[in-house]
């Protein structure tokens, strides 16, 4: 032979799309990747194929009606992303919640947690190229669902919490299924290392790729999971507890490394964190009211409102402009993937197209959360 | 640093800064147009304060007068501060692109234009982030009149 194939091949520039209809963009989200070969040299994105205008449509509702499009937003953080908007109104009324409400809150609020970051494992793998993964991340998943389903009357897209408390009490079987849910988790997480963690070919396709250092992660605004697998310590409910934060223990999770792999490990201790977090509330939930009567028709004081939450993605914001009306003025939804997505061009190159995949799958973008 | 020693902090910069705390237990600050940039770099570089996490930016619509909101966080200290910035021409507003300072402004501010119209000056690439770029208006200016996409009550 003498000589390979590729030797007097040339290479050039060239652009490539990747989606609107991509299997690993998880939605509607186009990418122009600029090509040398196979290596990235550049990326572009194209955002708003499922843009729905949430924040016009909020000037023309009233605050209770506003909760039920948050969970539109990240719908697998449906929970977080409505206890933000219920705790700003209440804070801007000055309602104070029964701590019955708070525990449930928070008991749901990190049940979410676990389900988002499960469907993401299983995701994460089968764009990796590991099918199994998803069937062992939905087995999981479908037990939070089912507890989710007696309690809220839903399985996505719950619209639990509401100003002054939540919907309806707990349902009878609530704490015993969730003792069940927290003893099969503690014996099935295992297999998740034992499935893809420890694989060697699945950490080669995340170790070292898609690196960011401390210091880019914090400038260009990341947070949540992305932001604590390169060091960042910028847990919400650790720096300004909410709910029931402030009276349960648990670590947070951080990984100085910044590559997809650290970003993978937050990931799965958290769901060990949240657990915990769980075990630790399951029987200390305090008898009481799970909602204080409000009025009919809800009028802010005129003035800002800002409150954040950690979403199963990181940091969600809520900034509301009211001016003494029935209807704010201005709502902002800070949204943690439309942050995160920001640094994917760092992230991205000098990486293949197939490395895109996976830093895409580490960061955990859903795209309704970036379109608003 | 507290509000207080923030306030004070910013005072021995400008003397004529204004200050309001509504609402929110952060410190809100209104920004002149011209200041904006150094007043940010400033804030980023000065060891005390260390604002180097910007975390919203919201694009506002006061009726006159349009303007951008920045919420900040320094991530050593923990302290906030909100800049607000007005501009009263709405028919070619320019605002400072802060990109330089915090790369997280980047997609922030094509938001804002593609919704408000305001243009940052300095941003490498400002265009359409949302919305096709034959897009007339700006849809989240209170004067946006859309007969066909929008239902007014």
């Amino acid at each position: 032979m003498g000589e390979f194939l590729t030797d007097n091949i040339k290479t050039q520039e060239y652009f490539l799309n990747m989606g609107p209809q991509h299997p690993a963009t998880h939605g509607v989200l186009r990418l122009l990747l600029q090509l040398d070969g196979e290596v990235v040299e550049n990326l572009d994105l194209d955002l708003g194929y499922v843009h729905r205008s949430i924040e016009k449509m909020c000037e023309r509702l009233s605050y209770p009606q506003i909760i039920h499009l948050t969970d539109r937003l990240d719908y697998l953080s449906s929970h977080m992303n409505n206890e933000a908007v219920a705790l700003a109104v209440e804070k801007g009324l000055g309602i104070e919640v029964p701590d019955r409400v708070k525990v449930i809150r928070t008991m749901m609020a990190e049940l979410t947690r676990i389900s988002s970051h499960a469907l993401w494992w299983g995701v994460m793998g089968m764009d990796i190229g590991a099918l199994t993964a998803f069937m062992y991340g939905f087995r999981e998943r479908e037990l939070i669902n089912d507890i989710f389903e007696e309690t809220c009357g839903a399985r996505l897209t719950m619209n639990y919490n509401m100003v002054g408390g939540v919907r309806y009490d707990l349902h009878k079987n609530f704490q015993q299924k969730v003792k069940d849910f927290i003893k099969h988790a503690r014996k099935k997480l295992p297999e998740y290392d034992t499935l893809l963690s420890n694989n060697i070919i699945f950490r080669k396709r995340l170790q070292g790729v898609g690196a960011i250092d401390k210091e880019n992660a914090i400038l260009n605004g990341l947070s949540g999971p992305t932001a604590r697998g390169s060091g960042v310590s910028c847990d919400i409910r650790k720096i300004h507890p909410y709910s029931a934060y402030d009276r349960v223990q648990f670590n947070e999770i951080t990984f100085p490394e910044g590559d997809s792999y650290a970003r993978y490990r937050v990931r799965i201790r958290e769901m060990w964190e949240s657990l915990s977090i769980l075990e630790q509330l399951v029987d200390n939930i305090p008898e009481g009211d799970h909602k204080v009567k409000t009025k009919a028709i809800l009028k802010l004081p005129a003035g800002d409102y800002y409150q954040k939450v950690e979403s199963a993605r990181g940091e969600f914001g809520v900034y509301i402009v009211s001016t003494g009306e029935k209807f704010p003025s201005r709502v902002k939804f800070r949204s943690p993937n439309f942050a995160n997505l920001s640094a994917l061009s760092k992230m991205a190159k000098g990486f293949k197209i197939a490395d895109v995949v996976a830093i895409l799958s580490t960061i955990d973008i859903v795209v309704p959360d970036i379109d608003r | 640093m507290t509000n207080e020693e923030l306030k004070n902090k910013l005072l021995g910069w400008h003397q004529d800064l204004q200050f309001s705390e509504e609402g929110a237990p952060y410190l809100n600050v209104e920004v002149p147009l011209s200041l904006l940039k150094p007043l940010a770099a400033k804030l980023k570089s000065d060891p005390d304060c260390a604002f180097d996490y910007l975390f919203c930016v919201t694009g506002m619509d006061f009726g006159s007068e349009l303007g951008v909101v920045y919420h900040l966080e320094s991530t050593t200290f923990r302290h906030n501060l909100v800049m607000k910035v007005r501009t009263a021409d709405r028919e070619n507003p320019e605002i400072d692109s802060l990109n330089e300072i915090w790369p997280a402004a980047y997609l922030n501010e094509m938001e804002v234009f593609d919704f408000f119209g305001i243009k940052f000056k300095g941003h490498p690439h400002l265009k359409r982030l949302f919305l096709t770029e034959d897009w007339v208006g700006y849809p989240l200016r209170k004067d946006y009149v859309d007969n066909v996409n929008m239902i007014i009550r």
